[in-house]
């Protein structure tokens, strides 16, 4: 016997809603990072995806030509990819600030270009498998479903991140330079702060961010030069449907968008591509602002 | 800046005049002997994009919005061309004229959605919605996902005229592109685009003298997607297919990019950019360096060094200035 | 006679292409409390701001304890003992009370503790956790004081600390400065309020359209009554 909502199996139903769960925790990341990004910089990183492709390859190298396996690259990942974005941000991005917003978004969009083209000239467009981690393999039966032990841990993983970032930022000291030098950078630069060093620090714990969601992402997805490209796009959306107003907001987002297209895999599968964007053109018509955005 | 060049006598301005039409002159030729000393096919492949470059930059230059969804208009206008003169047999001027309509339909709906946020949010916006364009033209039966509408054929135009051969079709793209420029040309100067202009300069001014300016911009939306659908539509028929290259994110950063590298608000600069792009791009595919690296460099390039394109920074220069150009046109 | 603690001359700086200080000088001897008079617009905000170094298009000298402030990235100013309480008070609404007051990094030893600024501003103490714009003007000036007390500045640019304020807390705003006289505490002020300027005041320097046209020490007041009246239409 099994129950059923609408017509669907509980067990599809169940499922598609974990998948969606687990995408949400890529988007709650991605979108974490650039809220952080743009809050403090002003600038929409149109490299996020690229820098999320960038820490599945430093995982795959990592475990290819130093034979680290995926605990250490889960550390050493996000921090080779942060400090990739700190030197960018260092030599280039910090020289357009001051300038429209669009410009960091344009110069962004070339990096990611340069940055994913790079890897395919190198690696060739194919995905290349990387391994689950052998603590985390196997599943277990949760009697509506059988749950792979490494998704959950991505959902688990996920949460726990946001949760520190979240906490960094509400309820640290330098938490509190972040929120004040989003509000007048030029204020706190004056009390003593040293700002410039804070939006390299920022870009490169966004960027350090994305590099962590593309571990994650490896034993799941294959590791290929092209998995964040179409990534950023929904990202994007996720960030407009939220408003960049608040750090929650990108996370809560993040999840909330991730479910809801799982659940449209259900119920009508051939939208549950363009549902997100659909779901943008409804609150931008409804609340331009954003579910969480203050300004308009 | 505006002062200095009222202060200035106006010979230099007269003298401006002059140069730009020895230019346009030159060009017209040029453009009239290319297809005899170049490859017909690409010289028709850079009019096309010089269009579409130049109905970006309608919107970009002259209202200061930034659309990353610009694919969206280009792609659908080449697929519903190619439909239409394919399946159901139309000729070709009616099948263009189907795709320009087609790509303003779909620009007056992102419209209305996109306009209702500025700048960065305008351009994550239009990213978006062209993104679910894309999706839709890889899901849906007619546009024939990953293999596109081949073989579409160029038919004869108003049926008589054979656009089979090469040279009768370079110069009904040649008249297209002149059409086209002609057009954006009457707008930035119409009084509308003189709205568009104070818009962009004081909106808060331009509300409070009593304009709708939500209005103007998704005017200047709708007409810059319009041209856009008839630039791809008309490299539909050069080309005789249509794929989801055209629709593909990939192709609205291209045409930033021609219009950016060539000067944004200047009207020949996106003309220069897309020339200079696709002409790479040609270049490029014939070696050995992979072309997305070039492009995404050239692209950091042009917004760390020279914001304002070649064109812009040439108005800027010396020789420019002696030449008579406004920098600030 | 010692070297002034600030010392500026031929100050100039720019807002874009418009030029705006014209050449100030002036100095500031440790321990006192100067006030630049002046209309609106005549550059009093701008030539704190360009002394602190949030304006960089400048040009001239501007020392501080010796040390050369025309060549110091922004966020060293405040490290040489220089605190900035700029006019529209610069309390940060996503920080509460106490994030606010603790935000300056402390730069020198002689720096008000927690304690002793909760026992001179009892009223932050009480407000501690709630947002930062949730308090009245008059609160956010007190924080806007209190939290460059704490860093151990030796020298406030204070802009405007009365302007929309009730007259019951311009007095305490007036005690405060006395007391921080007391404790040796070197001021520059910008004031409109022209009473309450020459009230904590030793020395005054009056401004016009970017430069400082007449200083006097106020002593000297009565005499340049007459001419005040005339140029700031008291």
């Amino acid at each position: 016997m099994s129950f059923a909502i609408f017509g669907i199996p509980i067990q599809a139903f169940l499922g598609q809603l974990l998948i969606g769960l687990i995408n949400g925790s890529f988007y709650a990341l991605l979108s974490l990072g650039l809220a952080v990004i743009f809050g403090l910089l002003r600038v929409i990183n149109f490299a996020h995806g690229a820098l999320y492709m960038l820490g599945a390859f430093a995982a795959l190298l990592l475990s290819v030509y130093l034979g680290l396996g995926y605990w250490p690259a889960l550390l050493l990942a996000p921090l080779v990819v942060g400090l990739t974005g700190a030197l960018v941000e260092r030599s280039m991005l910090s020289r357009l600030y001051g300038l429209d917003p669009l410009y960091g978004l344009l110069f962004t969009f070339g990096l990611a270009l340069v940055i994913e083209g790079t890897f395919r000239y190198f690696f060739g467009a194919s995905g290349q498998p990387y391994p689950q981690p052998s603590l985390l393999s196997g599943g277990v039966n949760l009697g509506f479903m059988y749950l792979p032990i490494y998704r959950g841990w991505v959902i688990v993983a996920s949460f726990i991140v946001c949760m520190a970032v979240w906490l960094l930022i509400e309820k640290t000291k330098l938490g509190s330079y972040l929120r004040a030098a989003t509000e007048d950078p030029i204020l706190v630069q004056s009390f003593g702060v040293n700002v410039p060093l804070l939006l390299t620090l920022t870009y490169a714990l966004g960027a350090g961010l994305a590099g962590f969601a593309g571990v994650l992402a490896a034993p799941i997805y294959q590791v290929s030069p092209l998995m964040g490209s179409n990534l950023i796009i929904i990202v994007f959306a996720v960030v407009v449907v939220g408003g960049m107003g608040s750090i929650l907001g990108a996370i809560v987002t993040g999840y909330l968008l991730g479910i809801a297209e799982g659940l449209t895999k259900v119920f009508y599968p051939e939208a549950s591509n363009i549902v997100i964007f659909v779901i943008m053109a409804i609150v931008l018509v409804l609340r331009p602002a954003g579910l969480f955005g203050k300004d308009v | 800046m505006s002062d200095a060049s009222q202060t200035m006598d106006n010979a230099p301005g007269r003298r401006g005049r002059g140069v730009r039409i020895v230019m346009l002159l030159a060009l017209l030729v040029a453009l009239l002997i290319a297809p005899f000393m170049l490859y017909p096919i690409f010289v028709m492949n850079v009019l096309c994009f010089a269009l579409f470059a130049a109905a970006f930059n309608l919107l970009l230059g002259y209202t200061g919005f930034l659309s990353f969804g610009h694919a969206a208009f280009f792609g659908g206008g080449a697929y519903f061309t190619a439909n239409a003169v394919k399946e159901w047999g139309w000729s070709p001027e009616m099948g263009i004229a189907l795709g320009v309509l087609g790509a303003a339909a779909l620009g007056l709906v992102m419209g209305l959605i996109a306009i209702r946020r500025q700048g960065i949010y305008f351009a994550m916006i239009t990213l978006a919605l062209s993104q679910m364009f894309f999706f839709y033209a890889v899901q849906s039966s007619w546009t024939h996902g990953e293999d596109g509408i081949q073989s579409v054929p160029r038919g004869k135009l108003f049926g008589f005229i054979d656009l089979n051969n090469t040279e009768t079709m370079y110069f009904f793209v040649l008249a297209i592109f002149l059409i086209g420029m002609g057009i954006i040309w009457r707008f930035v100067n119409s009084p509308f685009g003189m709205i568009l202009k104070s818009i962009r300069e004081n909106e808060q001014r331009t509300i409070s003298l009593g304009y709708a300016v939500n209005r103007y911009k998704l005017g200047a939306f709708v007409m810059s997607a319009a041209l856009a659908g008839l630039a791809g539509a008309t490299k539909s028929l050069v080309f005789q297919f249509a794929t989801l290259t055209d629709v593909a994110w990939q192709m609205s950063g291209e045409v930033i990019l021609m219009t950016l590298l060539g000067g944004i608000g200047t009207l020949i600069g996106p003309i220069v950019g897309a020339a200079l792009v696709v002409t790479l791009q040609n270049y490029l595919a014939t070696s050995d360096v992979p072309v997305t690296i070039v492009i995404g460099a050239v692209f950091m390039i042009c917004v760390l060094v020279f914001r304002r394109g070649l064109v812009g920074e040439f108005y800027r220069s010396r020789l420019g200035r002696r030449l008579g150009f406004d920098p600030e046109p | 006679m010692s070297e002034p603690l600030l010392n500026v001359a031929g100050l100039e700086a720019w807002y874009d292409e418009s030029h705006v200080l014209h050449g100030v000088d002036l100095h500031v001897n440790e321990g006192e409390t100067i006030c630049l008079l002046g209309r609106n617009g005549m550059g009093k905000t701008t030539t704190l701001r360009t002394i602190m170094g949030i304006l960089r298009k400048r040009s001239g000298t501007a020392t501080f304890a010796g040390q050369d402030l025309m060549k110091m990235p922004l966020h060293h100013v405040a490290r040489s003992g220089l605190g900035f309480v700029p006019e529209e008070r610069g309390i940060f609404a996503t920080l509460t009370v106490e994030e606010n007051l603790m935000l300056p990094p402390v730069t020198a030893k002689g720096g008000m503790s927690v304690e002793e600024i909760y026992t001179l501003f009892p009223n932050l103490k009480e407000r501690r956790s709630s947002a930062g714009t949730k308090l009245s003007g008059g609160e956010q000036q007190m924080l806007a004081m209190a939290r460059i007390l704490r860093t151990g500045a030796r020298c406030l640019l204070l802009d405007e600390p009365t302007e929309g304020l009730a007259p019951v807390i311009i007095e305490a705003i007036g005690d405060i400065l006395r007391e921080l006289k007391k404790r040796g505490m070197t001021v520059v002020l910008v004031e409109q309020n022209f009473r309450f300027a020459s009230r904590v005041a030793d020395r005054f320097y009056l401004m016009d359209h970017g430069r400082i046209t007449a200083g006097f020490p106020v002593a000297d007041l009565q005499a340049n009554m007459a001419m005040l009246n005339k140029e700031l239409g008291v």
